[in-house]
């Protein structure tokens, strides 16, 4: 883990391009005051300034730009509240737009008491990445924020099991959906390959995985 | 409600826990000490096994046959498909969507395009949307015949498997009528399908609807009242209504478990509300109830195909916008105008505006949303899947913890995940 920071560190210094003049995250001017369904207001009324704009894209699809460091007491107030009761957490991902723009944590909801659906999104810096977990609200959300991780390099506070989903443990090339990934990832396929020889059976398992075999006084057998 | 749920009735004789959960093996009983079991044993399933259906990779550790902590490893077929997606035209991702989900590739197929389609402001013609709803139905069937044979053969029962394949083999022959692909079928295009649908294929579909009836209950009859089918599956892996949406469950999953949600219903889509047809309702939440919902599931597919074969119009299957479809072979080849515009719309793709959609569809395993972003260019920033496979795989610890090692394989083989859409 100590040599995957250390490496991170060294990435963020050489590949993360510049922020282009006047680089925004581009989007659909902010919807009328008219159009914001009642969660929206609902949700500017309790929160305030950590509601910061809210946008309709697509066919309607209604998107509010939340502060991450209130991100999850504004979800569990959604999935709480009576009269928003956003019970099913249908997907957790993020965004990336590259030239050093926030990376954009999207939260999709859906209430099937009211029949709403609500994105929302919490825009974190490259220098923070770094965002309360919503698995005490949502269990379901495990997975989707390990994934997040594992792509993005975000971090999840509060999350019970973060570790990579998707690429195994010991992978040490970065966050493959950042912008700054390259398509055919950082190393040579000759070193990829010497990489994925050199795995110990060890590295198949996670530490309380092998407690249970240590304490047993046997290594765990190669399959 | 009471017209959505279909009714069915089997003796039960569940014995409920202290938290109400059905218990098949207590895990360790009132009065001892949980040290003064028996030693913990780690195994490992998989990746290569035949009963995890793909390449998942479960890490259990146990007490004598007991489950006390299951670890699933994943990531295997990792494909990097979302990040390829990002290298391509709007087009160009239709034949990734189907590699995904090679168990239901027109529903893939068809969420990817609505996705994109909502994006960019296009509304799809009438022929279009009824023929889109006969091949999602017609997968449907597909995967859940495949989830059916497969899963009887896991907990033992054989016969079910060649019933259920020599069904597949007539759909695959459908589908390589209309796109030439078994599998693979890419069949949809932004703005409407690849073709035009071959002379006599509707009337194919229909004498497969005809007769596919006769092989489903002679299935069921093999299966129903089974009392080994029924020993391996009922109060086996069993999810309440609160913990299923809780953790993410979407389709015959959560519906098993009683949760109405059914995102055709819903969230209607290409006229979804207008179909006659009804979503069964489990009660149980357990692998008895998810094999009852699908089988129940193909006959309402069944029904609403044939409405579809009833009402499909005449008519353009394309939408007449050339920003996304191609002009027609003979204009192209006797046009320089035509030509030109062939050319730009294959070499530098469509552009899409600035902006994003999350849409999704009622597929056959779940709730299945494509999440499109674009910055005005012709290929994606973002394309992401919410794959039901994926979310509905991680409440299997939660299922199988407590049970026995045998009903490992039955519980996951009834979730009916297809790994090459969780790996992605």
């Amino acid at each position: 883990m100590a040599d995957d920071k250390r490496f991170d560190d060294a990435l963020d210094e050489l590949e993360q391009r510049p922020v282009a003049e006047g680089a925004e995250t581009p989007g659909p001017e902010a919807g009328a005051a008219g159009e914001q369904p009642p969660s929206v207001l609902a949700l500017r009324a309790e929160f305030g300034d950590a509601v910061h704009r809210h946008e309709v894209q697509g066919k309607g699809e209604h998107v509010v730009f939340i502060d991450a460091s209130r991100a999850r007491d504004i979800l569990g107030w959604l999935r709480r509240t009576e009269g928003q009761e956003f019970e099913f957490l249908l997907d957790l991902t993020a965004v990336d737009y590259g030239g050093g723009r926030p990376l954009q944590v999207v939260y999709q909801l859906y209430s099937q008491r009211t029949g709403a659906m609500l994105r929302l999104k919490a825009e974190l810096p490259l220098e923070e990445l770094e965002i309360a977990s919503v698995v005490p609200i949502w269990s379901g959300a495990d997975w989707l924020e390990r994934e997040v991780y594992d792509m993005y390099g975000i971090t999840f506070r509060g999350h019970p099991d973060l570790r990579r989903i998707l690429m195994p443990e010991n992978y040490a090339e970065g966050h493959p959906l950042r912008k700054d990934f390259p398509l055919r990832g950082r190393f040579t396929r000759a070193e990829q390959t010497r990489r994925a020889l050199a795995m110990a059976v060890e590295d198949f398992y996670i530490p309380s995985e092998l407690d249970v075999v240590s304490r047993r006084g046997a290594p765990p057998e190669a399959s | 409600m009471s017209t959505r749920t279909v009714e069915y009735e089997i003796s039960r004789a569940p014995e409920l826990g202290i938290d109400g959960r059905p218990v098949r093996v207590p895990a360790f009983p009132p009065g001892v000490d949980p040290e003064m079991h028996g030693e913990r044993m780690l195994i490992n399933v998989g990746p290569q096994h035949p009963a995890t259906h793909g390449v998942l990779r479960l890490v259990l550790e146990l007490d004598g046959e007991t489950v006390i902590r299951c670890i699933p490893h994943i990531g295997y077929l990792h494909s990097s498909f979302e990040k390829l997606g990002e290298y391509r035209t709007w087009n160009q991702i239709v034949p990734l969507t189907d590699r995904m989900d090679y168990l239901a590739p027109y529903i893939y197929n068809c969420a990817y395009v609505m996705a994109v389609e909502n994006l960019m402001g296009i509304e799809v013609t009438e022929r279009c949307k009824v023929f889109r709803v006969i091949l999602m139905e017609l997968d449907r069937i597909f995967s859940h015949l495949l989830w059916l044979g497969t899963t009887a053969i896991d907990i033992g029962a054989f016969t079910p498997f060649l019933y259920t394949f020599q069904e597949r083999e007539r759909i695959y022959t459908l589908h390589e009528e209309y796109t030439g692909a078994r599998i693979t079928t890419s069949a949809t295009r932004v703005g409407g399908m690849m073709a035009e649908i071959p002379e006599g294929h509707l009337d194919n579909i229909r004498h497969f609807v005809d007769t596919f009836p006769k092989t489903l209950d002679e299935v069921e009859t093999l299966l129903h009242n089974n009392q080994i089918w029924i020993a391996r599956n009922q109060n086996v892996g069993a999810m309440g209504a609160e913990a299923a949406i809780d953790a993410g469950l979407t389709g015959p999953n959560l519906r098993a478990s009683g949760v109405d949600y059914d995102v055709r219903k819903d969230r209607p889509y290409y006229d979804y509300e207008t179909y006659d047809f009804e979503v069964p309702i489990g009660e149980h939440g357990d692998c008895y109830d998810r094999y009852m919902c699908r089988m129940e599931e193909m006959r309402q597919s069944l029904s609403i195909l044939l409405q579809a074969l009833d009402r499909i119009p005449d008519g353009p299957m394309n939408v007449d916008d050339p920003r996304v479809i191609l002009p027609s072979k003979t204009a192209a080849m006797n046009d320089m105008e035509s030509m030109i515009h062939h050319f730009k719309v294959v070499m530098e793709g469509v552009d899409a505006p600035v902006g994003e959609s999350w849409t999704s569809v009622e597929s056959s395993k779940g709730e299945l949303g494509m999440y499109v972003v674009s910055d005005g260019g012709s290929k994606p920033v973002r394309w992401r899947v919410r794959g039901p496979s994926f979310v509905n795989l991680s409440a299997l610890p939660a299922m199988v913890e407590g049970h026995l090692l045998s009903d490992v394989i039955a519980v996951n083989a009834s979730l009916d995940i297809v790994l090459g859409e969780i790996d992605r």
